[in-house]
């Protein structure tokens, strides 16, 4: 180790010398600074969050005012609107996929995890940069000429794609079948392909970062559980997007090449396709095995975030920091072999469902623990309703409800009846799309003086909070009626079928939630692109919080650290600890320096502690001499 | 006109909203409430996650049983009655677990708000807790897979014998019904065969195809096993009969197939719900187009005796399009003719 940080502050020294030397391009575009680089994730993710949302309100307008006159939106949707006034029916399915695709991939995996990991990693393992800054420009790039791709196909003549964010062939894989699968289907794929290389540069990054460059004393068991949480996340797209791509390939040959992996037996459009011997279930498995660990991709960040900010806010230790190491451990590795319960009707061996079943119900036990772990670290605290901590306990809250539907989901049986109906749209906007939503906002609003040394207003923070935490609930829990009763989703209107032909009232409501909701974000943006240039400047470390990126100046440079890089001498989350002054010691304070507080295998430490600190100095010294 | 008065609205809108939030800052950089740990919003946002619990707790109470016979769809398949009883277990037990976490997820706000005067209880870890409740949802959740994979054995086993053989194509945008005959064996079928005749492919080269018939409605005998060889011509497709508790997936290339017994016809049905009108419906539940929300079809139950008598009624395909047998062996046209 040692060596190795006598590595990292000579480069960081050279770092400093180009820093003066910074334009306009290398220093806001093609920026290789990692704290850069977080932040173009994270506007570009809140640019996609604005227009995935944006969607979402047309299909909710069509589904809540289906006799609605739309004649308004055709300054902006065209020919998408017919003319009787309506949203078109195929564009209404192409919204729905261009809603989940942006939402799922560009503003939860790209907009969270590339914002957050790429932003703390560094500073809270204390490194001046990631372990390879052009790869992680590179990263940032791809996603940006993705973003671009996506971009344009939503103004295709025959628009996006449109067979739901699945893309499952042959729907996907035939023009004949909806206009979308044609160039729009094509630019998706390009898109995605941009997207998977830009995950993998990334997620290589991440890992080697904290394998490799964590300062003196930052062992594994003493990393936050942010790291920890975008390590494993980082590991888990690393293993599955491969596949994914590998998925999308053979779709592509299909498309364009005439084979069969996914095609068999159709007769379409008047006419029999040559395809013979492919499996459409095929794709469906190599789908959701990214799919599914997909789903902890978006929400394990938003756990690691919530950790953070509900131990600083409740200033206490998180309860059980091993636990919760070992649940999201299990979670991670259960992710992998759960995949199929997406696909219990799909046609597939019913043996393998009740594998499936088996295998998923299991996931359910780290995610408890998870839970309960959240709630004890709340109990007897001393908490404070920072914006961060209102949105993380937000997150605690929609975790539980959706978690808890997933264990019908989960159910082979049960699921029957519920597969592919508003009851599979409510559990999954609640775990994974409001959860990890919400785990991004916490971040940013506890992140953002770290980000750019400005508060953000507090007050316009807990009215955003409380507005879109009621109105999401309101949006998704009505969903679950609608749901039991059997509505089926991707559906443009119920009304040709008697047993949907009711429940205008609270699709209406459901309608009316999400307009007000998606308003509310006005004040989230306004706060955020304000508080960026007028906001009241932040002390150093305004949460009073333990993590070493609050041991960095206000407006750390290209480097983070001015001098040498802190070393770490106890765990993240001394909080409150008995015998202590303050109610926090930063990972910063060696435990020789706190004698009243130190528990007793603490105690045992300093001795040990004390010689390395020693060495250590030596080091300085002989750094010294060079310069 | 109106559009500019809209504007005009918004504007001085957003206006009062901006004056405000600027006040409201000054104010509290004058009182110096931003210096703080906590200010005195604290207090308002843990009274909240109280006020919280309590309203939305009772909304969802009073809704859930106002409406329960609205979302409760009448079960008609006898599957149906073992997957809505593990439906409501699951709920009861989800249900407490939801409740309990959310009661303690919010009183803890308030009962733990911040003061200055109390330090937070140093408790880093149990591993009693950790054991107990790492170990009490694994039991529980046992319990759950161990009843549901029984069910999901059950229904996914193989259909009887005597079950009464009946085929769904899916194709954009409907769904097409075959009947097996007398023989109770579906003809075999080919996706090169399909002409606008035979828009299912049959061979009727096939000796089962004979006696097959087509219906424009499901007329299934109440009672009786029931076999649904289910198939897709073009894209995916999934039949779903909410009141059967079915669905399943119509994939091209790859039979796929559900078995159940209905346990009350539509007759009855329409009595239970006070519905003259009540039909048991086919749905789309995988999407598959610009028609996926119109893919309907009827399912009619009848008591057996019916079934036997309208079963005997129906023609076979080649009754009614005898050019179908263009090219069939003599010796199996003369059979279709007997027919």
């Amino acid at each position: 180790m040692a060596t190795a940080s006598v590595a990292t502050h000579d480069s960081a020294h050279d770092h400093h010398d180009h820093e003066h030397h910074d334009n306009f391009v290398t220093k806001y575009i093609f920026s290789t600074d990692h704290k850069m680089i977080g932040k173009q994730y994270l506007v570009t993710g809140i640019f996609w969050a604005i227009i995935g949302g944006f969607l979402s309100i047309l299909f909710r307008l069509q589904l809540g005012f289906p006799d609605m006159d739309m004649e308004f939106l055709r300054p902006i949707l065209g020919g998408w609107i017919t003319e009787e006034g309506q949203l078109d029916q195929t564009f209404y399915l192409a919204l729905v996929t261009m809603h989940g695709t942006i939402m799922v991939f560009f503003v939860l995996t790209a907009g969270l995890s590339g914002t957050f990991s790429n932003f703390l990693i560094p500073l809270q393992i204390g490194a001046r940069d990631m372990a390879s800054g052009f790869m992680n420009m590179l990263s940032y790039w791809l996603f940006f000429i993705s973003g671009v791709i996506m971009f344009i196909s939503l103004f295709l003549k025959t628009g996006p794609a449109g067979g739901g964010w699945v893309v499952y062939p042959p729907l996907s894989a035939l023009e004949q079948a909806i206009p979308g699968s044609g160039l729009g289907m094509t630019l998706w794929l390009v898109a995605m392909t941009f997207f998977i290389a830009s995950s993998l540069l990334g997620g290589i990054n991440y890992i080697t970062t904290i394998i490799n460059l964590r300062t003196k004393g930052m062992s594994f068991s003493r990393l936050p559980l942010t790291i920890w949480a975008f390590f494993l996340t980082a590991v888990i797209g690393l293993l599955s997007f491969p596949v994914l791509f590998s998925a999308a390939l053979l779709l592509v040959f299909d498309r364009s090449f005439g084979t069969s992996f996914y095609l068999s037996d159709i007769y379409i459009s008047g006419e029999a396709l040559p395809n013979t011997g492919g499996s459409p279930v095929l794709y469906q498995h190599l789908f959701w095995f990214l799919g599914h660990p997909e789903v902890y991709i978006v929400l394990l960040p938003a756990l690691g975030i919530t950790s953070e900010v509900i131990a600083t806010n409740s200033r206490k230790p998180i309860f059980g920091y091993k636990a919760m190491i070992i649940s999201m451990l299990g979670i991670t590795i259960l992710s992998f072999i759960v995949w199929a319960h997406h696909m219990f009707v799909s046609g597939m061996n019913p043996f393998l469902g009740s594998i499936f079943m088996f295998l998923t119900l299991i996931i359910a036990i780290p995610s408890a623990v998870k839970v309960f772990n959240y709630l004890t670290t709340l109990w007897r605290g001393n908490l404070i309703f920072t914006p961060g901590m209102l949105f993380s306990i937000g997150l605690v809250s929609f975790f539980i409800s959706g978690g808890l539907t997933g264990i019908f989901l989960g159910n082979s049986a049960i699921d029957i009846q519920l597969h592919d109906t508003y009851f599979v749209v409510a559990h999954f906007h609640l775990v994974m799309g409001s959860a990890s939503f919400f785990g991004m906002l916490a971040g940013v609003y506890h992140w953002f003086p770290k980000m750019f040394g400005r508060m953000m207003d507090a007050r316009l923070g807990y009215v955003h909070f409380w507005i879109t935490f009621v109105g999401v609930y309101m949006v998704f829990f009505p969903m679950h009626y609608i749901g039991i009763a059997g509505f089926p989703r991707r559906y443009y209107s119920w009304t040709n079928f008697e047993f949907s032909n009711m429940y205008t009232d609270l699709n209406m409501f459901v309608s009316a939630a999400a307009i007000v909701t998606f308003a509310a974000q006005g004040i989230f943006l306004f706060n955020f692109f304000y508080s960026m240039y007028r906001g009241r400047k932040a002390t150093q470390n305004p949460w009073r919080s333990t993590t070493l990126e609050w041991t960095a100046p206000i407006h750390p440079g290209h480097g983070n650290w001015p001098g040498e890089i802190p070393s770490v001498y106890r765990w993240p989350y001394d909080y409150s600890k008995p015998g202590a002054e303050e109610d926090f010691i930063p990972q910063t304070v060696p435990l020789s320096a706190t004698p009243e507080s130190n528990l007793p295998h603490e105690q045992e430490q300093v001795k040990l502690e004390i010689e390395i600190m020693k060495e250590e100095e030596a080091v300085l010294a002989s750094n010294e001499s060079e310069h | 006109m109106y559009g500019f008065l809209i504007a005009v609205g918004v504007l001085l809108l957003l206006s009062i909203i901006w004056m405000v939030y600027r006040i409201q800052t000054l104010v509290s950089v004058v009182k110096g409430s931003d210096k703080k740990i906590a200010s005195g919003s604290n207090k308002i946002n843990a009274i909240l996650f109280v006020v919280f619990l309590v309203g939305s707790g009772l909304l969802m109470f009073w809704y859930s049983i106002k409406e329960f016979d609205n979302y409760q769809l009448p079960i008609a398949s006898e599957h149906g009655v073992v997957t809505d009883r593990l439906f409501w277990i699951t709920m009861a037990i989800t249900g407490v677990v939801f409740l309990i976490t959310h009661i303690l997820l919010f009183i803890f706000p308030y009962k733990y708000q911040y003061k200055e005067s109390r330090k937070a209880t140093f408790y880093p870890d149990n591993n009693k807790l950790e054991i107990i409740w790492t170990a009490v949802p694994g039991v529980v959740l046992a319990g759950l897979v161990i009843s549901g994979w029984m069910a999901w054995s059950d229904i996914t086993a193989p259909a009887p014998e005597n079950a009464h053989v009946i085929e769904v194509m899916g194709y954009q945008f409907a769904w097409d019904i075959r009947y097996a005959g007398k023989d109770n064996v579906l003809g075999e079928h080919d996706f090169r065969l399909i002409t606008a005749q035979n828009s299912a492919g049959v061979n009727f080269k096939d000796k089962n195809a004979v006696d097959d018939f087509f219906s424009p409605v499901v007329v299934i005998p109440k009672g009786e096993p029931v076999l649904f060889k289910i198939r897709a011509r073009d894209v995916l497709h999934s039949v779903f009969a909410p009141h059967m508790r079915l669905k399943m997936d119509a994939v091209p290339g790859m039979p796929t197939r559900f078995w159940f017994v209905a346990t009350k016809t539509t007759e009855e049905m329409r009595a239970e719900t006070g519905n003259p009108e009540f039909n048991y419906e086919i749905a789309c539940t995988e999407i598959c187009g610009r028609g996926h929300n119109g893919m309907r079809k009827v399912i009619e139950v009848v008591e057996p005796e019916a079934y036997q008598k309208w079963f005997a009624e129906q023609k076979t395909f080649l009754q009614n399009d005898p050019s179908l047998a263009n090219g069939m062996e003599t010796e199996m046209s003369e059979l279709a003719e007997i027919q």
